[in-house]
């Protein structure tokens, strides 16, 4: 707990970054005998340099370090049996914690799990859902289309967490949907404080991921494709199974990852939707760092999850190769 | 030329800075919303010191920044336990009373807590308990001992602080164990009852903010809370209780602390007299309605203040409560079974 602070060296690498980072600048401009072009990414880089890279450092430095500093692997194994550490700080005071029947545990694997089912069913709702509101609104018959899009954007202009917190005054058991139901002389339900109620809040807040990449690669169609699929005689069906579809796939892909990825690690909904009464990784981490102040833990877990992220990124490049429905928002 | 004019302007700027560190300012570390913003104006019309103002929310956060960062603090305000971890590792200097003459006017019960032994590095700020805020539309009996937490008859009517220390320790005490408890096989104990709780369905949330708005609109018939929410909540809705059951609890102190590297030390003390002064500290507990350890102010206030058992509980009460200690050697084994308390299925 003691040097739950920034290593102080970290300090130094920052000042070290910068200022290489600027000798880099500094060079570039010397070689090329003035300003070029490339040089306006200048600004960006450094951000980069300054508030990923290192803090990407420091995070695996604490994931491989215990608490005085040195090296360890111990704070992968707390990943994979959450009571590691707790059973040899019994056996530190003295008692055996077979005693009390603790063995491994499944907590942070448990979460994990979960997390990966939730962030899965996230994604495959905002598909279900997603596809043929984008297949509707893509449709140049259908005047209203802009309507609906700008409809779709304005709701994300607000903070996702108020959102999250206007769902609990309609969720609650005395909140305005239960309300209405009573005032109807129907029996309340039990909308909030469970999984459901968390589920509900994702595909709330990450819908718009998905609709937007498919949207656009569809608006993007040559109409004259699938006309010229009509006119070879297909019928509208097997037009879109063989010509509209597999068009808009690049979509696809990047809507399911702009879904997953934030599902995956989504904390705070599960707090207020979810009642707290079970974390998502996201809010393991949060846990973790603050109210365990373990930061070589918190540090571990999250290199985990950004390994998970960048193996499913690589799947999911593999299936949209040119990126073409990529950087649509 | 332009490296002159660079030279000096960076001169300026330091001096600039030394300036404001010097004579005339006072850097207080207080946690979010916890002083009546009048105040603060106040003593900077009376004394002339600048109040640099700088806020934190948690014990731990807090703890890690005096660590790191010396010199930039002149009063801290944490809580008994951090007190107490903070004089273990030499962070404070003992308080000259002398300067503080208004810190006199203290509970009897606050002159010598137990987490700042001989009462040399701390003055209270503010104090109050942990207890159960319930709801009497929704409760046909008196609530007097924590088991009411644990009765399948409040099946999905109960919530829980999202917090370990507290809810553990409340449940160490209703087993009749000492809410600092370092023992695994209680703390154990503690947990399983928590687990079955949960697995009853006798629990309907855990969480921290949200508790005191959501009693108030009658969304649960317990809850767990401190009494500073639970007087919030009353306020709102006058058919909600307080109770500290019998079987005791926490009492909690926020204190008023001189980091032994604070730079302004005299200043740091005139600060702490200030708020110790009973009219100030009236002010204080009017805006953020937690109890007062401040006689003068409890005075001044007189019945509205003394005739509230929940701000102001009787003398038996207190002195069946703990207040938290330094557990960090403990702290894992707190973490780990709270961890699987809040994913038990």
């Amino acid at each position: 707990m003691n040097n739950m602070a920034l290593p102080p060296w970290a300090s130094w690498v920052m000042l070290v970054g910068f200022m290489g980072f600027i000798g880099m600048v500094a060079v570039s401009i010397r070689r090329n005998r003035g300003v070029k072009r490339s040089l306006f990414a200048f600004p960006y880089g450094l951000w980069i340099v300054l508030f990923t890279l290192i803090p990407l450092l420091l995070i695996a430095y604490y994931a491989f370090t215990n608490k005085t500093g040195g090296f360890t692997l111990d704070n992968f194994k707390t990943f994979w049996d959450s009571n590691y550490e707790m059973r040899k700080q019994m056996l530190d005071l003295g008692v055996n914690p077979q005693d009390l029947g603790i063995a491994r545990g499944n907590v942070n694997l448990d979460t994990l799990l979960y997390s990966l089912w939730m962030a899965f069913l996230c994604t495959l709702i905002c598909l279900v859902m997603g596809y043929p509101a984008a297949l509707f609104m893509a449709d140049r018959s259908f005047k209203l289309g802009a309507t609906l899009v700008v409809l779709f954007i304005i709701p994300m202009w607000m903070n996702f967490l108020l959102r999250t917190i206007a769902w609990m005054s309609l969720l609650e058991d005395n909140g305005l949907i239960n309300t209405l139901l009573a005032a109807m002389g129907l029996p309340k339900m039990r909308l909030m404080y469970n999984s459901q109620a968390v589920l509900l809040g994702m595909v709330y807040n990450y819908l718009p991921f998905m609709v937007f990449p498919i949207y656009n690669s569809l608006s993007k169609q040559d109409r004259r494709l699938s006309e010229a699929a009509m006119d070879l005689g297909a019928n509208s069906a097997l037009t879109f199974l063989r010509v509209t579809m597999p068009l808009s796939l690049p979509g696809v892909v990047s809507g399911i990852t702009m879904v997953f990825m934030p599902s995956v690690t989504t904390f705070f909904i599960p707090r207020v939707l979810g009642g707290g009464n079970t974390e998502m990784f996201g809010d393991l981490i949060e846990r973790t760092f603050l109210s365990a102040d373990n930061w070589n833990v918190g540090s571990a877990l999250s290199l985990i999850m950004m390994v998970l992220i960048l193996i499913s990124l690589t799947l999911l490049r593999k299936a949209d190769p040119e990126g073409e429905g990529s950087g649509t928002l | 030329m332009k490296k002159v004019i660079v030279l000096l302007l960076s001169i300026l700027l330091a001096l600039s800075v030394t300036a404001g560190l010097a004579e005339g300012t006072v850097n207080v570390f207080n946690w979010e919303d916890y002083i009546n913003e009048d105040v603060i104006r106040l003593f900077e019309e009376e004394t002339g010191i600048r109040v640099e103002y700088m806020n934190f929310t948690l014990n731990e956060d807090m703890m890690v920044q005096v660590r790191t960062s010396p010199g930039k603090f002149d009063v801290v305000f944490p809580s008994d336990y951090a007190i107490e971890r903070m004089i273990a590792e030499g962070l404070l200097q003992p308080i000259d009373f002398e300067k503080v003459p208004n810190a006199a006017q203290i509970l009897d019960w606050l002159q010598n807590p137990d987490y700042d032994p001989g009462h040399e590095y701390s003055v209270p700020y503010m104090w109050g308990t942990v207890g159960i805020l319930y709801d009497t539309t929704k409760v046909d009996e008196p609530i007097t001992s924590w088991g009411a937490l644990f009765d399948e008859k409040y099946k999905d009517q109960v919530f829980m602080l999202d917090s370990p220390r507290d809810t553990l320790g409340i449940a160490l005490k209703y087993l009749g164990y000492s809410v600092n408890s370092k023992n695994p096989v209680e703390i154990k104990e503690a947990a399983d009852l928590l687990i079955e709780q949960k697995q009853k369905g006798i629990v309907k949330a855990y969480q921290v903010d949200e508790t005191k708005d959501k009693m108030v609109a009658g969304e649960a018939a317990l809850a767990l809370v401190w009494s500073g929410d639970a007087q919030y909540a009353i306020n709102l809705n006058p058919n909600l209780a307080y109770v500290v059951p019998q079987e005791g609890s926490n009492v909690w102190v926020d204190g008023m602390v001189i980091p032994s590297t604070a730079p302004n030390v005299e200043n740091a003390h005139k600060f702490i007299d200030f708020l110790s002064r009973p009219d100030i500290a009236q002010m204080n507990v009017e805006y953020i309605e937690y109890s007062t350890p401040n006689v003068g102010a409890i005075e001044l206030m007189g019945e509205s203040y003394e005739g509230n058992p929940n701000l102001n509980p009787a003398q038996d009460v207190i002195d069946n409560c703990e207040f938290f200690h330094d557990n960090h050697d403990v702290k894992v084994l707190y973490d780990t079974f709270w961890g699987m308390v809040k994913n038990a299925k």
